[in-house]
């Protein structure tokens, strides 16, 4: 955090030129280049990792690949084809690589189908229910911060036990407990399975309940921290009300730290997503990677993990780019 | 230890105890199955109701005390080993084995934590163990980075810096001087990461990748109440409250230590 609110006489520079300053936008340009490689290199990294393994795992890689599924030879001449599995092992590496570049997946032998197919056809579930929730998480915990950014101390503290404890539920226990009481007790909203908008509610609350806990907790410290700022002087000695000065002073310069726990946030949800599809029987990459783990489904697990970790490295550059934008003062060339 | 705390600390001590001990705490054998009597209410023979299969959901409980702290528990303490060598592997071993180490940890955060899981249970095959092993690659880059950062922030420390002066080897600097002084961040994050680990562990069995059934075990028994939510509450209520407290208890006992560690370093 230090890093984060250090001024330098380069950020100092781009702040005063403001936003659309030819300097900014060349950090920009050299901030988003600079993050890509770097993004570029360690999902390299990441499908070195799965080669490496699928050469470690008891088996032969054609059987590893197979996960046990009755073929005929044919096919299984067509693996070790497609693959290079004759090949000296840096070739096959070349070749796995190559594949992988260009999103050709394979073939799931347990589903009979491309593995492309069946992550696309899942993936649109799982990202609606992480953008609902970040939706949700971040009006939550805005909401909850401000009206609990007091300042008497039983009522900060009677805030960060309620915090403790919701942060502390498991997510899957908070969804069973949603469901038993809103599906099955009051008739509210849909049980499991279901595609709808209503279905998304408690799901989404299942998910949100913790991270917005969380943010909250650093908002409420950043809007007290705030409060102390000698632009809220200036700003009352201007006769703003009190509302006014903490959504539009206050909150803004609370917002940033919020900014980097959202995008942490936002990459951590791909996986709790994953538990709750499965708690409420949605529709999703968490359903498809649990059966695929379950079935040693190789081409599917190694597929699964390099989209999420794809997704997860683009939400981390775009909150960079977020946090770079909002607040001037992180725009120092040196970071 | 403030007074709030004492009720908090005693639940860790009874759950210390309950996972090492769990006949001190009932005659009921958490196994056994009356065909009989499932899904009763809690009453005076069955304080906490029974399960689908009529098995006594407190002494579930109270067995799956065990599985249900230790693959946790576990997880942290293979991390923070393994976190440790590797960070201070990286901040003395020069500039070449650093970058490799901290840029394939760099590679381990890039994929969302539950998903390394999976594929190290893929890899590995489901059961507690595993489940540990998978819990403890997706913490160890953190305590890797901490102990990194620490142990590189004590090179220059002038007591250190002594040491060397009095010719002592670099192994041994390490082992006297720096590990001891390091020990209080990383130890800190092992208390944060013991509680985040312990609904981890549960969110797996709930899964069905942790311990194998009938092992009693918290988060295994919610996954089994799942199908009976129309019918009992009593399943699908108790073992979460089991892990809410556990996770509260090792949460703001574990915070009290690390203030204090902090006291003593400022």
């Amino acid at each position: 955090m230090a890093g984060v609110l250090k001024t330098s006489p380069a950020g100092a520079a781009a702040a005063r030129n403001g936003r659309r300053s030819g300097r900014g936008r060349k950090t920009l340009v050299r901030l988003v280049l600079v993050r890509l490689a770097a993004s570029a290199g360690v999902l390299w990294g990441a499908v070195t990792v799965t080669f490496v393994l699928l050469q470690v795992m008891p088996g032969s890689t054609a059987d590893v690949l197979l996960a046990r599924s009755a073929v005929g030879p044919e096919v299984r001449a067509a693996i070790i084809a497609e693959y290079g599995l004759d090949d000296p092992l840096p070739l096959q590496y070349l070749t796995y690589l190559g594949r992988i570049v260009r999103g050709e997946f394979g073939e799931s032998y347990v589903l009979r189908r491309p593995v492309w197919d069946e992550i696309a056809a899942q993936l649109p579930g799982t990202l609606l229910l992480v953008a609902t929730t970040l939706l949700a998480t971040a009006v939550a915990a805005v909401v909850h911060g401000v009206v609990s950014a007091n300042r008497r101390a039983w009522v900060r503290s009677l805030f960060a036990s309620a915090e403790s404890l919701v942060v502390a539920l498991p997510p899957f226990w908070l969804g069973l407990l949603l469901l038993t009481v809103f599906s099955f007790t009051l008739h509210w909203f849909p049980a499991i399975g279901s595609s709808s908008p209503a279905g998304l509610v408690l799901p989404t609350a299942a998910l949100a309940a913790g991270p917005a806990a969380v943010v909250a907790g650093v908002l409420r410290e950043g809007l007290l921290r705030a409060m102390d700022e000698p632009f809220v002087v200036t700003a009352r000695a201007r006769g703003i009300g009190e509302a006014a000065l903490r959504l539009r002073h206050v909150l803004r310069h609370a917002l940033l730290p919020v900014t980097t726990l959202l995008g942490w946030i936002a990459g951590s949800l791909i996986g709790g997503a994953v538990i709750i599809e499965i708690v409420f029987s949605r529709q999703g990459i968490g359903r498809l990677a649990l059966s695929a783990v379950a079935n040693k489904d190789m081409p599917m697990v190694i597929a699964v993990v390099l989209v999420t970790a794809v997704a997860f490295v683009l939400v981390t550059i775009a909150v960079d780019i977020l946090t770079w934008v909002i607040d001037p003062r992180t725009r120092d060339a040196g970071r | 230890m403030p007074r709030s705390l004492w009720p908090w600390t005693a639940v860790l001590v009874v759950l210390a105890v309950m996972a090492a001990v769990p006949s001190l705490f009932t005659g009921i054998d958490p196994d056994a199955a009356d065909l009989n009597a499932p899904l009763h209410p809690p009453s005076a023979e069955h304080w906490l109701g029974t399960d689908q299969n009529g098995r006594d959901l407190y002494a579930r409980i109270v067995y799956g005390a065990r599985p249900s702290l230790l693959i946790g528990t576990g997880a942290v303490l293979l991390a923070l080993a393994a976190g440790v060598v590797i960070g201070v592997a990286a901040a003395q071993l020069g500039r070449v084995a650093d970058q490799v180490l901290s840029r394939s940890l760099d590679v381990v955060l890039s994929v969302p934590g539950l998903l390394l899981v999976f594929l190290v249970v893929a890899v590995l095959g489901p059961g507690s163990g595993t489940a540990a092993v998978g819990l403890a690659v997706v913490s160890m880059p953190g305590f890797a980075r901490v102990a990194r950062s620490e142990v590189i922030r004590l090179r220059s420390a002038q007591y250190v810096e002594a040491a060397h002066g009095f010719g002592w080897s670099r192994a041994q600097v390490v082992a006297r001087h720096v590990l001891p002084n390091a020990a209080g961040p990383v130890l800190a994050l092992a208390t944060v990461s013991l509680g985040a680990m312990i609904v981890a562990s549960s969110s797996l069995s709930f899964v069905g990748l942790g311990p194998r059934p009938p092992t009693a075990e918290w988060g295994a028994m919610l996954s089994d109440s799942r199908e009976f939510l129309a019918l009992a509450w009593w399943p699908a209520v108790f073992p979460g409250v089991a892990i809410t407290v556990a996770v509260l208890a090792v949460t703001f006992v574990g915070q009290h230590l690390n203030r204090r560690v902090e006291g003593r370093l400022s």
